[in-house]
């Protein structure tokens, strides 16, 4: 069976993941309601999309 | 290499994937618009292109493919009926996807696969849902008795509009099929 030759130090292994990182997602400014949003995407805090398309916000 | 990808895959059997795809294409005709993930927005997109296509074809052979495909008989009628003269000067692109972000749970990107729709078009289901509601809320309140012919007249309205949105009845559609031209007459148009 396979085994492994050499112990595996601690750094190699958080050397091989300092290349894991998480990226911020681009964000733009709403243009109806000017707050962050993604972009290409309906914004999230208004509903609105190219200025129209409306999804309803929640009303309790 | 993109050889021979011509789709995606949707994580199924080919059996499975069919169904599922035949299953929102059918829910797009009927709903107008529907959520669902971007990947199965983006497959289903093609088929229902395809299929308006076949729609505004409207022979008997084009109607065959269409109602082997769709799920439900009715859906094959609305979109020969109904849906096809929207698209009779629109060269493809009968259909918008427009993306709504992640959900919980699995955060997969959802979308709204819709059908497009002129302003007017637009405008017109917005003035019949106000009166759906109007006529719904005069029946709640009981003013029947009182102004009964007006409730009444709410409601023709009301149940007309409905109408243009699920399907219009067989007289409507086949006189718009006799007189087809009515609706597509350019206004300001050069010849010449």
């Amino acid at each position: 069976m396979a085994v492994p030759k050499r112990r595996h130090s601690k750094t190699r292994g958080r050397l091989r993941r300092t290349h894991w990182k998480l990226k911020a997602p681009g964000l733009n400014t709403c243009s109806h309601c000017s707050s962050p949003k993604q972009p290409h995407r309906v914004c999230p805090s208004c509903g609105y999309y190219d200025g129209e398309e409306i999804v309803p916000p929640r009303e309790e | 290499m993109r050889h021979r990808k011509d789709h995606r895959k949707l994580s199924r059997t080919a059996s499975h994937r069919r169904a599922v795809l035949r299953n929102l294409v059918t829910a797009l005709f009927q709903y107008e618009r529907i959520e669902t993930t971007t990947a199965k927005a983006k497959e289903a997109r093609r088929l229902a292109e395809r299929l308006i296509t076949f729609g505004k074809r409207g022979d008997l052979a084009a109607r065959r493919h269409v109602a082997r495909f769709v799920t439900r008989p009715a859906v094959t009628v609305k979109l020969f009926g109904t849906i096809a003269p929207w698209y009779a000067e629109r060269q493809g692109g009968y259909t918008r996807i427009v993306r709504l972000g992640t959900r919980l749970g699995d955060a997969g990107e959802t979308a709204y696969l819709e059908l497009v729709k002129s302003a007017e078009q637009k405008e017109k289901e917005r003035a019949a849902r106000i009166a759906a509601a109007e006529a719904k809320e005069k029946a709640l309140k009981g003013e029947r008795p009182a102004k009964k012919a007006k409730a009444a007249e709410a409601e023709a309205a009301a149940a007309e509009e409905e109408k243009t949105k699920r399907g219009r009845r067989r007289e409507e559609r086949e006189s718009e099929i006799s007189a087809p031209a009515k609706k597509r007459t350019r206004t300001g148009v050069k010849t010449g």
